[in-house]
């Protein structure tokens, strides 16, 4: 598989999605400068890291999407390539537009980072295709404005198309109010677009995929799109 | 008087008339010198040393460069007696930062800075450049920043400002060090009356660095220019090294506001970025970060060390506001500013690089041959001064140092008159909730302990471990003061903390090798402050050449008082531990029900200084514990030992609260499995001492039955002593006490007061 990681200024998890991406899951790995506007058509996945890209001012995200790498971002995704967004990178796909809702401060107005549990909406796409049905993984989330939000009819339309793809939950899977982090809606942790090549998500599941570290249940997510490629 | 220096300072822009800019500057009067926080003796000795009448702009130079905060004045002298060399040192004191060699060519550069009166005043902005400051000091060295660490001080939780500071505190670290990317992953928070007027906020950075491209601060070479890298100069943080961080507080304490420095941690981001990619270039010559005292400091002190002078003109320095004039510019400390000193011919790849990341920069002057900082403005030279005097020139105070009365008070605790315990668990479940002991979960959940993926052990242990990528090499560090100690006993206090730092760092698994400190002291024109001084820094320097761990960098902050209430004296000491092999690492928490659990070490009838005293008696007196330094030594070498065989499952040093809170902690810490235990005792000791008494040099452990025997022989072979106390399970936390039961209470209640205290505390609306 051959990946890309978009580096803005203030990217800071783009090195720890190199190294999971190239030296842990041993996949063809390259760097996508801002600035650069190129052709990704050879590239089979492109990940927007995580951090605080133009410093999270104005909004997260907000000024991150007017980078020239976002047009080319944009019409790979059109093209059915697969864009993986995480923590500011599922910030900017949404200031872009590729993907529905917004994300607001967390419940607590605090950052917030610890482990939580997610369980899987929809096992049926290119990023879930290996969790298998009932799966709960135990991810990281790092963030202060994580919060899901799109109006209530939305959601559905979401939930009916399958489109929400991770929800917080207790370990045993259960979805409530007390395993919700951030006070997001439906307890949404990740969402895709209609064709479910574009995904975003808080979690971390590149801080859970070095076997050094222990946990390695976001190693799921790239086999899924390893195995899908 | 501030309030009349402000007064002078922000009026200066505002009168200047544009066509008149270089108009010689007000005369110097008396008023003005003391305005300036200099003396009278300084300022004849600045007279002597030029030979001529300073102008305001020279005058505003010597205060900074003067200021206790620039020049140690009063702290030097005894700063020499610290042991600063070992054979793994390859920078010592006197650079931005300390490095230690870690072997394979690798290094790592640290050290520990205080950003206290900043804090205090604005504690979000205060806490977040203090943080970023000393990120800077690890990077000028060429090391890319991978960890930070903070000792936090709060004043007692009934002071109405404490829960203000400590969520502006935790706000500013967390906003600062998040953006970076860089993780913190320990650090300890105390509360205690004595910081209510002065709180504490100690910053720590550890870097890696190749050994063999470590850039050091100099000038060298002359002919080669000087680059000025980073945010655009404003009129923040004017003074803030001299009346700020050198004077006491007072009513006119909220008025210094303006000279808080305001940070940009995306600049930051970027300056980190950018300043590595140009370490990779051989012309890079040298390098500080503008700090404290901004552009003044970093071009004298880079004069100073290369034995050159430096020429510049400030009408090139990138500005952020109209009408600045060479006064505010040379004292501005304005934040995420860097000064490069690089080979000529090579500017514009220089400016090539940092335009990439979109960062300010511009060639403002060149390296001389003269040993003098000549500053020219608009054509005309402001400041013409030599180099020596500035840097080196104020005189080392000779303090005087008296023991202070109040220890004749608090020495002795009569233990007589105390009521022994014959039930722990009002005492147990008290300390549990006290925020000295209760988890800081609160705090660290709100700092990115993970990002770089590096962190092997995360907050909430005795230390925090990252690894080495790339290598089997991971580094433990820990932060730490017992600064009640201090206070009944700088000499040993100082002593203690840097035998339990390094115990935690031991009870990581690793094997210390550096120490970088942060002494925070009050008012140094008091005798009895300058004693707690002394000891202290003895007693600090005893420790580690019997522990033989070198010193290689540290911050001395003084005037830390309100009011002439002076802070307990506060030496912090932040430990480097180096671990082989990163899979041999230890935590904590207990593992499996069934496990035993022993002590190492021995407790003796000691109940001064604690935090049982504390919290049950409101008394912080007695005797400190005491500190058997070769009995330390083989309690580390044995628990590492045990570690290094992989014969234990948890290793936890008894600290605050002693061994009933050790072992609890073990019960539940953070991120692991919650167990419960029976600890069976046999003792003559008092109750309230076996419990809760601060004995040093002990460590609980946990281990698999079957490994009892070949433990115990190992304990004797060392020798070290070494005891059964209990076992691993059940859904209660027990204590037995020759046979009698003195403690027993739900281990889920216990875990959720330990747990819940501190952030309730924080959150609650008033």
């Amino acid at each position: 598989m051959k990946c890309g990681i978009v580096v803005f200024p203030g990217s800071n998890c783009d090195h720890d999605c190199y190294h999971i991406l190239k030296h842990v899951m041993d996949q063809e790995t390259h760097w996508l400068w801002h600035k650069d506007e190129v052709n990704l058509e050879s590239f089979d996945l492109v990940v927007l890291p995580g951090g605080f890209s133009y410093g999270d001012y104005l909004r997260a995200g907000a000024i991150a999407r007017f980078s020239p790498i976002i047009n080319s971002i944009t019409r790979f995704a059109e093209e059915g390539g697969k864009v993986l967004g995480i923590c500011n990178g599922f910030q900017v796909l949404l200031e872009c537009g590729l993907l529905p809702g917004a994300l607001i401060q967390n419940q607590s107005r605090k950052f917030i980072c610890k482990n939580v549990f997610v369980c899987i909406d929809n096992p049926d796409t290119s990023f879930t295709q290996d969790c298998g049905e009932n799966r709960v993984l135990e991810i990281p989330i790092a963030h202060h404005q994580g919060s899901y939000y799109i109006d209530p009819l939305s959601l559905s339309e979401l939930e009916e198309n399958g489109q929400v793809i991770f929800r917080y939950c207790d370990t045993s899977g259960n979805v409530s109010a007390e395993s919700n982090p951030n006070g997001s809606v439906g307890s949404v942790a990740g969402v895709a677009n209609k064709q479910k090549n574009v995904m975003g998500m808080m979690p971390h599941p590149e801080r859970c995929a070095d076997p050094l570290l222990s946990n390695t249940d976001g190693q799921i997510i790239f086999q899924s799109l390893i195995s899908n490629s | 008087m501030a309030k009349s220096f402000f007064n002078l300072l922000f009026q200066i822009p505002d009168t200047v008339d544009k066509t008149k800019k270089n108009r010689p500057g007000p005369e110097i009067t008396p008023q003005i010198v003391k305005e300036h926080g200099l003396t009278v003796e300084e300022f004849r000795r600045i007279l002597d040393l030029i030979e001529r009448t300073p102008n305001l702009t020279e005058l505003g130079i010597f205060s900074v460069m003067w200021s206790e905060h620039c020049s140690y004045k009063s702290s030097r002298p005894y700063l020499r007696k610290l042991p600063v060399e070992g054979p793994r040192v390859l920078q010592g004191p006197g650079e931005n930062a300390g490095v230690i060699d870690i072997g394979d060519g690798q290094a790592v550069a640290f050290k520990i800075e205080s950003h206290n009166h900043p804090s205090f005043i604005e504690p979000h902005q205060g806490a977040a450049t203090g943080v970023g400051g000393i990120m800077r000091d690890i990077f000028t060295m060429g090391a890319r920043p991978i960890a930070l660490m903070n000792s936090l001080r709060f004043g007692e939780l009934s002071e109405p400002r404490t829960r203000f500071l400590l969520n502006g505190v935790v706000d500013g670290i967390s906003s600062y060090g998040n953006c970076t990317g860089v993780p913190t992953v320990g650090g300890e928070i105390y509360f205690d009356a004595c910081y209510n007027g002065n709180i504490l906020v100690n910053a720590f950075c550890l870097g890696l660095v190749n050994s063999d491209r470590i850039f050091l601060a100099g000038a060298g070479g002359v002919g080669n220019q000087i680059l000025y890298v980073g945010s655009k100069t404003g009129r923040d943080g004017i003074h803030g090294a001299s009346l700020l961080a050198s004077s006491e507080f007072d009513e006119t304490t909220e008025d210094k506001r303006p000279t808080v420095q305001v940070g940009d941690p995306f600049t930051e981001k970027l300056l980190i970025e950018a300043c590595l990619e140009l370490f990779k270039f051989d012309w890079v010559v040298g390098v500080q970060d503008m700090g404290a005292a901004g552009l003044t400091s970093s071009s004298f002190e880079m004069a100073h060390r290369a034995e050159t002078g430096v020429f510049m003109d400030l009408s090139k320095v990138p500005l952020r506001e109209e009408g600045m004039i060479p006064y505010e510019i040379l004292l501005s400390e304005s934040q995420e500013r860097m000064l490069f000193v690089i080979e000529p011919g090579h500017e514009s790849e220089a400016l090539a690089v940092l335009g990439k990341w979109g960062l300010d920069a511009a060639i403002i002057g060149e390296v001389i041959e003269e040993p003098c900082v000549r500053i020219q403005f608009e054509g005309k030279e402001v400041v013409n001064l030599p180099v020596f005097p500035v840097v080196d020139g104020a005189l080392d105070l000779k303090r005087e140092s008296r023991r202070p009365k109040y220890l004749d008070k608090v020495e002795h605790v009569n233990l007589t008159e105390l009521p022994d315990i014959s039930e722990g668990n009002t005492a147990l479940k008290k300390l549990l909730a006290c925020p000295n002991i209760a988890s800081k979960e609160w705090v660290f959940e709100q700092y990115d302990h993970m990002v770089r993926l590096n962190t092997l052990v995360m907050p909430g242990s005795d230390a925090a471990v990252i690894r080495i990528k790339g290598t089997q090499k991971a580094i433990a560090m820990s932060v730490d003061c017992n600064s009640r100690y201090c206070y009944l006993d700088p000499y040993e206090g100082a002593a203690i903390a840097v035998a339990e730092a390094c115990r935690n760092v031991v009870c990581s698994g690793a094997q210390p090798i550096g120490l970088t400190n942060c002494l925070n002291f009050g008012n140094p024109e008091k005798p009895e402050i300058m004693w707690q001084f002394q000891q202290a820094v003895e007693g600090m320097g005893d420790a580690c050449r019997f522990f033989d761990i070198p010193v290689v960098s540290g911050n001395v902050s003084l005037y830390n008082e309100t009011k002439r209430d002076a802070i307990y004296p506060t030496p912090t000491v932040a430990v480097v531990g180096l671990i082989e092999d990163h899979k041999k690492i230890m935590t904590q928490g207990f593992k499996k029900s069934g496990d035993q659990i022993a002590l190492i070490g021995f407790t003796m009838e000691e109940l001064g200084g604690t935090e049982y005293l504390k919290v049950m008696f409101d008394r912080s007196e007695g005797k400190t514990p005491v500190l058997d330094r070769k009995h330390e030594k083989q309690v580390q070498d044995f628990c590492r030992e045990l570690i290094q065989k992989g014969l234990i499952s948890s290793a936890h040093d008894c600290s605050e609260g002693g061994l009933a809170i050790a072992a609890a902690e073990s019960c539940f810490s953070y991120g692991g499995e919650t167990f419960g235990a029976t600890l069976t005792l046999e003792s003559t000791l008092r109750n309230d001492t076996l419990l809760f008494g601060e004995t040093q040099s002990r460590i609980v452990v946990s281990f698999p039955e079957e490994r009892i025997n070949e433990i115990e022989d190992l304990a004797m072979a060392f020798p070290v002593d070494f005891s059964l106390i209990g076992k691993v399970g059940g859904t209660h936390y027990t204590i037995n006490v020759n046979g009698k039961e003195i403690v027993k209470q739900e281990i889920n209640i216990l875990k959720e007061l330990w747990k819940t205290s501190l952030g309730n505390y924080a959150g609650q609306v008033t």
